[in-house]
């Protein structure tokens, strides 16, 4: 799939060779159930270690899987709100030794998975392939104490198996993101499907959203794909970036210096800056994968189906879809609307009649405050009105608004309460009089031809006029007749 | 040795205890003494569990008097292979790396013998982790066959069977993979089912290869098995592959008669390879069969003599990876090294045993990349091919005849060094468990040499009617079931 039109393209400063990033994304989800993938233990972040654990997510001999339906009906809806295929779908076992696996063996969907071909739009309109979103479940948590800290070295190791079982979902992008930014926004736009459909709490910070991401470069123009090199270790949004950054310009480097890219795991280094290079044993793992023989093929029916699509919330693309057609405007324009979760206010405001830039203005800028979904709409939209009608100035508009949030007041009452009403023009002109009477030095610089000094001293007499009308002023009313005032005056 | 108890069947022991003619510590006790004289020599138990068992005997005891009824069980001891998970009591699957654990919950087979008021009295023997067919293969030593002790009472569950065959509990479970019920039940001359894969919840058994694992009962008669099976048989949630039905009633149908079946004895399992011994009696079955009525025939399974290549390929990929969970990190044994793969390799060198070795490794070669296709795959398609034959001649028959096992048992160490004619034992079982279908093994009369001998019904999958109806035809005609005796009692 091609994604954008005109691709992020990096060139070298020391050959001026120029270089296409290629990467593609793979997220790990924790799917919020009450429960584990395979047994009924809680699915809880941050309790008593091996609190949460039985014969069946500690892999004891002669213990047995059982999937978790909800897992699979969140797992569903994901997909198909990303637009996957849902198929029929079996478990296979992956197999390798790590202390960490109870079973040595990780039970995951293979060849034949629960959702493929999808696609994710991000709010700049590009369009990013999903290859498939799969279900598989969690490890324990090491720790390696004493000595060098990393397994082979340490002292001794402690292993937590409350995670162990967690159901993932792993959601395998196409290698259709060009650059760091993009891949940023892929996966915020993730993390906002992921909320939305109640498929994950989606917390990188706890672990719950993971990110690793192959990274390739080549030539500008070429269409085959370079060797690429999967980064891990991404525990926000910041490292991914840093970490692409990094990456590209490493491969980029190498291969000027007529070097090779060998394709490796390589950790992200924080606070280093840098990647580095896994252990390479891992790139030998044969995983053996074959079907899990425990469970039984997943053959959700039409009816589950259905209702997993009637469940199906608006999502953020269509959310911003509908925002902007609304307001008029693209919908990148309204991305941070729909992310804070306020399009639904700013839509109902605009359907209300109020006016659509100062809706979206005020929703963006000024109501980035706990208790702002709960705004009444009709209430925004009268803010709105009597802010374009001039009764209200952009200042005392802003005012009324934070009062608005939480109290449920409308504007009218507010702006009665506290005597804001919009000064006729004679007022206003007295007080500008009065205060170019009372400031001759500045105001005379003003009148001057130095540019700079002007901008500057627009804001001081703006100030000095809103302080003397206590707010009352409308800014830009100001501003007009200071400059009709200072033409006069240069005649 | 006292032989008093011998001949008490589970079904008469549950209806004394429950109608309170007999206690159940007056039934257990002539057990625990018969093991106490015996089991030094035919090891047929890793432990007796005598104290657990008393106690448990005389809880039901009380609550018997307390006007209770313990359920169809009632009072009947019962031994359990050693893969069978039992709560604060060592599992250890005559395995060194199991060393020191102890399951912290019972096997679903076992919590419903509980219930109905079967009483535990010890672990059996078997071949580590189910892999082999002699019990030769025990970490712990071979279990000896009843009937002549210098022989082995076949396996993987032959600890079971020798338990039931020298009346140390009238009934047993067992588990069966390729024939590891069956072929130990032949060879020690008692009754031996494998159920429907999915019958029978896997829960708390000890995995060898998971598609092809079930649990099922030894008995010393037919009746017996149909009444331990209904007992275990039946849904579980806790097992994805049980079958989501209730158990079938067996007892009940044993009485019907044979009229009008139609049994098809296979032809490729009682020609080449069989001892003529064997052979012959298969033929008496059939025979006996047909004068009580069934309609018998030859049937041909042209793919079941791929069964043995098949199995060999898929039984141990999944065991490959069903035992990969023995690192020393967790449970059982470790031996400390300095890195922690090292401290896996060398635990998993100490703890398992040759035959398990060469099955991880046959397992891991068939399954690893590059060669998948060509081993574990196909084997998956040989089985497709099997299941298709069956499928064909169950449209003729309603239950198939065969030998369960090749020969009558054999001397101890007599194939120890060879896993291929070892392998072999089980040519005749094997392919019922890569089908799914069911299979039971029954006593009927004697070889050449005087041992017994068992023939094996066949059915398809939840066909469990019409076999133990044959089943238990064929105990009614057996020959010369008194001269098989193994505590040399006869029988009237």
């Amino acid at each position: 799939m091609s994604v954008t039109d005109d691709s992020v393209l990096v060139t070298s400063p020391t050959t001026g060779a120029v270089w296409e990033v290629v990467i593609g994304l793979e997220v790990h989800a924790e799917l919020h159930t009450a429960t584990k993938l395979f047994c009924a233990c809680p699915n809880s972040f941050g309790d008593e270690p091996n609190t949460n654990v039985c014969p069946v997510c500690l892999g004891l001999p002669g213990s047995l899987p059982v999937l978790n339906r909800r897992a699979v009906e969140l797992a569903m809806r994901l997909g198909r709100a990303l637009g996957c295929t849902v198929n029929d779908s079996t478990f296979a076992r992956k197999n390798y030794f790590y202390p960490d696996m109870p079973k040595d063996y990780q039970v995951s969907q293979y060849d034949e998975p629960v959702n493929t071909d999808g696609v994710l739009e991000l709010p700049d309109g590009s369009r990013v392939g999903i290859e498939r979103a799969h279900m598989e479940e969690d490890t324990g948590k090491n720790t390696h104490a004493g000595g060098g800290g990393r397994i082979h070295d340490a002292d001794y190791s402690l292993i937590d198996y409350n995670r162990a079982g967690v159901p993932l979902v792993e959601i395998v992008g196409r290698p259709d993101i060009r650059s760091a930014e993009q891949a940023k926004a892929y996966v915020e736009e993730l993390r906002g499907v992921l909320l939305a459909t109640g498929a994950s709490d989606a917390k990188m910070e706890e672990g719950s959203l993971r990110v690793d991401a192959n990274v390739s470069v080549r030539p500008a123009g070429s269409t085959e794909l370079g060797t690429r090199c999967e980064i891990k270790n991404l525990n926000s949004l910041r490292s991914l970036g840093r970490a692409i950054d990094y990456e590209a310009r490493r491969q980029i480097d190498l291969l000027e210096s007529g070097e090779r890219i060998r394709q490796e795991t390589r950790h992200w280094d924080e606070e280093g800056g840098r990647t580095r290079p896994g252990r390479s044993k891992e790139e030998a793992e044969d995983y053996r994968y074959f079907q899990e023989p425990d469970l039984v093929p997943l053959e959700p029916d039409a009816d589950w189906l259905a209702a997993v699509d009637a469940s199906l919330p608006a999502l953020p693309a269509q959310r911003r879809a509908r925002l902007a057609a609304a307001a008029g405007v693209a919908p990148g324009d309204v991305a941070l609307h729909v992310a804070r979760g306020l399009d639904g206010l700013a839509l109902a405001a605009i359907e209300a009649g109020g006016d659509p830039s100062r809706v979206l203005n005020h929703v963006e800028h000024n109501l980035a405050v706990e208790g702002a979904e709960a705004l009444d709409p009709t209430h925004l939209a009268e803010l709105v009105r009597l802010e374009a009608d001039g009764a209200l100035t952009a200042t005392q508009a802003k005012t009324v608004l934070a009062n608005m949030v939480g109290s449920g007041r409308s504007p009218g009452d507010i702006a009665a309460e506290r005597g804001f009403e919009a000064m006729d023009t004679g007022a206003l002109e007295a007080a500008v009089d009065e205060l170019i009477a009372a400031k001759p030095d500045e105001w005379a610089e003003f009148c001057g031809d130095d540019e700079r000094k002007r901008g500057k001293l627009t804001g001081f007499f703006v100030g000095q006029v809103m302080k003397a009308t206590k707010g009352q002023a409308d800014g830009k009313a100001v501003t007009a007749l200071l400059d009709a005032r200072r033409d006069a005056a240069r005649g | 040795m006292s032989t008093s108890h011998g001949t008490a069947t589970a079904v008469d022991i549950a209806a004394a205890v429950r109608a309170g003619e007999r206690s159940a510590v007056e039934v257990l006790e002539p057990y625990l003494a018969a093991i106490e004289a015996r089991d030094a020599e035919l090891h047929a138990f890793n432990l007796v569990t005598a104290d657990e068992a008393r106690d448990a005997a005389a809880a039901l005891d009380r609550r018997v008097a307390a006007g209770e009824d313990p359920g169809p069980l009632a009072g009947v001891p019962v031994a359990l292979k050693d893969n069978l998970c039992t709560r604060g009591v060592p599992t250890t699957c005559s395995s060194r790396i199991l060393e020191g654990w102890r399951p912290p919950y019972d096997a679903t087979v076992v919590a419903r013998l509980t219930a109905a008021g079967a009483v535990s009295v010890g672990k059996t023997n078997l071949d580590e982790f189910a892999m082999g067919s002699s019990t030769e293969n025990s970490a712990f030593g071979p279990t000896r066959n009843p009937h002549d002790p210098t022989r082995v009472p076949g396996g993987s569950s032959g600890g079971s069977a020798a338990a039931v065959a020298a009346g140390f509990a009238p009934v047993a479970l067992g588990s069966d993979t390729g024939g590891s019920i069956r072929q130990p039940a032949a060879l020690c001359g008692v009754v031996g089912v494998k159920p429907t894969y999915g019958l029978v919840s896997r829960y708390g058994l000890v995995a060898f290869a998971s598609s092809l694992d079930q649990i099922g009962p030894f008995a010393t008669t037919v009746r017996d098995a149909a009444l331990l099976l209904e007992v275990i048989a039946g849904h579980d949630p806790c097992d994805s592959t049980s079958i989501p039905q209730p158990a079938p009633g067996l007892v009940d149908v044993l009485d019907r008669g044979v009229e009008g079946l139609r049994v098809g004895v296979i032809a490729e399992l009682t020609g080449e390879g069989i001892a003529p011994d064997v052979a012959r009696r298969v033929t008496e079955a059939a025979e006996a069969l047909e004068r009580a009525g069934a309609t018998v025939g030859e049937a041909s399974v042209p793919a079941a003599a791929l069964g043995l290549s098949a199995y060999y390929l898929i039984a141990p990929a999944e065991a490959s990876s069903n035992l990969a969970r023995y690192d020393g990190v967790r449970y059982g044994l470790r031996v400390d090294a300095r890195t922690t793969g090292e401290m896996m390799e060398a635990s998993r060198t100490a703890g398992f045993g040759d035959e398990v070795k060469r099955r991880i490794m046959l397992g891991t070669y068939a399954l690893s990349a590059g060669y998948r296709d060509a081993y574990y795959g196909k084997a998956l398609r040989v089985r497709t091919l099997i299941a298709r034959d069956f499928a064909a001649a169950y449209e003729r028959f309603d239950v198939l005849l065969s030998p369960t096992s090749p020969t009558t048992a054999f001397p101890i160490g007599d194939k120890a060094a060879d896993p291929l004619s070892m392998y072999l034992n089980d040519v005749c079982t094997i392919p019922t468990n890569l089908v799914g279908d069911a299979a039971m093994s029954v006593p009927f009369g004697t070889g050449d040499d005087g041992l017994p001998v068992g023939v094996q019904v066949l059915a398809p999958a939840l066909g469990e009617v019409p076999m133990f109806r044959v089943g238990a035809a064929l105990e009614a005609a057996a020959p010369g079931a008194a001269a098989v005796r193994p505590d040399g009692e006869e029988q009237p």
